[in-house]
């Protein structure tokens, strides 16, 4: 562990966290997840396993119109939301069922397509043919979200009661025993992610299942997704598989792929939970450049004792003009 | 750029209507209309706008995308008579111990006694407005398991524990008359943690992700002092005898001048962002302010030293006029933090500068 002295610890990379929260050297190492949202499937296991596993209560069944989304957001008593955006747009080079020519297929060997060996694309005009009624090309994009496990937490750095704390994991809980429910966290959050729970009072979030990481198990949404769409592990490892994943979106044409949260140079020294997203980040949802409010506390208590001496300053000039009171009276 | 809107000191320019949640990025953005198109919004988001005489439309619809329109971050769970409240309150117990000190000083024995009294009283309000607020009032004192300079309400806890029985022992000993000299020391120690008290509840707000309270973050200190300068220097025209009003007069000047232009400045450098802050509640809150602080100040100046009902009068207009701006800078953050506009057009430009910036 390096020393935290004379260094800024409210923005920039910070290679240690948890070792800068006094974890001692030999804490295990940092982890995460990536979410590759170009394989999600928008099953909501996710959902349902963090819901299951970690006993949160149910929080209203609604249907909104907003797609298959009808959780809404992430919440108190949501810690994993699967978003549903539909957009008339291809998917790089995907083609669609649609068939208008009546391509024929019989002449594909495809245990050789299967192996990897000869894989003739189809032609790349098919892609393009509208359906009669106009319409061109529908894609779904479907995104699991979490809380970010942020390298610099807002929450954590505001809350006033030590309740929320950096495990020896680099992850960011709530020790429940411990808030108060003064809601700080909630408006600090650049993704809007923490929230109270009205009819208990407290905060909840994502825990990263802290209960399951010391029993050396992987996080219950991680567990259950069919596609490995949420990938869990250290995040070193996790960064290398995104950059790879990248290349191969990219390469397939996929153009608007790009990692969020990702970089340790970001707003928030990098997010613990980061994802491979098809579009900008505010389509999902997600703030495009977060940046961690505590960044500028300096200036803000600069500030504000500039704005304390101007009164006490101003006040005392007041009295000054008026010291005569005695004599006058 | 496939998009040639942006934002500015003066706003946002080159908007295109449209804010549903299909997009595509880059490439369906070039596909909309043109900007100058008349606004179109989703249904039910439109927001009335009405164009008063002789000003500016701050800000232009903004284009930019969200999904559904829902907010990015989440808006505080605080109520608003709670901790607006505290904010008024602990305004005025903090600048009215400035104000008693200087009153004790100059020898004006019953404004001092009056505003060490008024202090007392705000900072319980306060104290109890805060604790109410809690989702877990029973575990209040859990403020006091650390000291963390990271947290705004930790440092405030921390500055109330300190202020709260030094401005309590000022004002009880002046009623008791004992001890005069342990109270001429609290009621220093309680000038010098007043200011501090009114200002860092402006840090308190700061310190979130809400655009219109992070944004100001500069000065919203001088508006919250300027603000708690307004209520003391009411609180004592209120409840002290004409002859002793001069300074009084002189503080409601000085309140109003400093918050009126810490907002002006505020308002013109945040722009786009500082928009919710003249619309909507908040607006309607913000120009009662202006109104009544006016009214007030008016009022002290002229009849201020010479007719107890005049006086009473414009300190209660200031007392109501400090309320406004804070209830009104609440609201703003409120509503900025609903809208995800305000989240995203600012950190989109910023990355668009950026980018360009690299480029």
């Amino acid at each position: 562990m390096s020393s935290i002295i004379g260094r800024n610890l409210l923005a920039g990379a910070e290679a240690d966290p948890a070792g800068d929260a006094g974890h001692g050297a030999d804490h295990p190492e940092r982890v995460g997840f990536f979410t590759d949202t170009s394989v999600c499937i928008g099953c909501k296991a996710c959902e349902v396993a963090c819901k299951e596993w970690n006993a949160v209560p149910e929080d209203g069944l609604e249907l909104t119109g907003m797609s298959y989304d009808n959780t809404q957001g992430l919440g108190a008593d949501t810690w994993r939301h699967v978003a549903f955006i539909e957009q008339d747009k291809p998917l790089g080079h995907a083609v669609t069922g649609v068939d208008p020519g009546g391509v024929d297929h019989s002449g594909v060997d495809v245990f050789a397509l299967a192996a990897g060996t000869t894989a003739p694309a189809p032609p790349r005009e098919q892609a393009e043919v509208p359906t009669p009624d106009g319409r061109t090309e529908l894609r779904w994009l479907m995104a699991s979200d979490v809380c970010k496990h942020c390298t610099h937490a807002a929450c954590l750095d505001v809350c006033p009661t030590g309740a929320l704390f950096r495990t020896e994991f680099g992850t960011v809980v709530v020790q429940e025993d411990i808030c108060n429910g003064c809601g700080y966290c909630v408006p600090a959050c650049p993704y809007g992610v923490i929230d109270q729970r009205k009819e208990d009072g407290r905060v909840f979030k994502c825990t990263l299942c802290y209960d399951r990481l010391g029993e050396g198990m992987e996080p219950a949404c991680a567990k259950a997704c069919p596609t490995d769409s949420i990938q869990f592990g250290p995040l070193d490892e996790l960064r290398e598989r995104a950059a790879a994943r990248l290349g191969q979106l990219h390469d397939a044409g996929v153009a608007d792929a790009q990692l969020y949260g990702e970089s340790p140079q970001d707003g928030v020294g990098g997010d613990g939970a980061f994802f491979l997203l098809l579009d900008r980040p505010e389509v999902y949802g997600l703030p495009p450049d977060p940046v961690v409010t505590t960044r500028d506390l300096p200036s803000m208590w600069r500030h504000a004792g500039a704005a304390a001496a101007t009164l006490l300053g101003g006040l005392a000039a007041v009295f000054a003009l008026h010291r005569d009171y005695r004599k006058a009276r | 750029m496939m998009s040639g809107s942006g934002v500015d000191r003066d706003g946002v320019y080159g908007e295109r209507p449209g804010r549903e949640a299909v997009v595509g990025g880059e490439q369906s953005v070039s596909d909309r209309p043109p900007s100058g198109t008349p606004s179109e919004r989703g249904p039910g988001r439109r927001r009335g706008r009405r164009g008063r005489r002789g000003e500016r439309l701050m800000v232009p619809e903004a284009e930019f995308t969200s999904y559904y329109g829902r907010p990015v971050i989440n808006a505080p769970t605080w109520s608003a008579r709670d901790i607006a409240g505290y904010f008024f309150l602990g305004g005025l117990a903090g600048a009215g111990s400035v104000l008693a000190a200087g009153a004790e000083l100059t020898g004006r024995k019953a404004m001092a006694r009056a505003l060490k009294v008024s202090s007392l009283a705000a900072i319980s309000g306060s104290g109890a407005l805060l604790v109410h607020d809690l989702g877990r009032p029973a575990r209040f004192a859990n403020m006091l398991r650390v000291f963390r300079p990271t947290s705004p309400m930790n440092m405030g806890s921390w500055l109330l524990t300190a202020y709260a029985p030094t401005a309590g022992a000022a004002a009880v000993l002046e009623a008791a008359g004992r001890l005069p000299r342990i109270g001429r020391a609290a009621t220093g120690g309680a000038a010098l943690l007043g200011p501090a008290v009114a200002a860092y509840t402006a840090v308190l707000i700061g310190d979130t992700a809400v655009p219109a309270w992070h944004d100001g973050h500069r000065e919203l200190p001088f508006v919250f002092t300027g603000s708690a300068a307004v209520a003391a220097a009411g609180m004592a025209l209120i409840a002290s005898p004409v002859a002793e009003n001069g300074p009084a007069v002189g503080a409601a000047v000085f309140g109003t001048a400093l918050e009126s232009a810490a907002s002006r400045i505020m308002e013109r450098r945040l722009g786009f962002v500082g928009e919710p802050y003249q619309q909507g509640k908040s607006g309607r809150l913000k120009r009662a302010a202006q109104g009544l602080s006016a009214a007030g100040t008016a009022g002290a100046l002229l009849w201020g030293r010479r007719n107890r009902i005049a006086a009473a009068l414009s300190g209660a207009a200031l007392l109501a006029a400090s309320a406004c701006t804070r209830f009104g800078v609440f609201q703003a953050g409120v509503a900025s933090a609903e809208d995800p506009k305000y989240t995203v057009v600012p950190q989109r430009e910023r990355l668009r500068k950026q980018a360009a910036g690299d480029a």
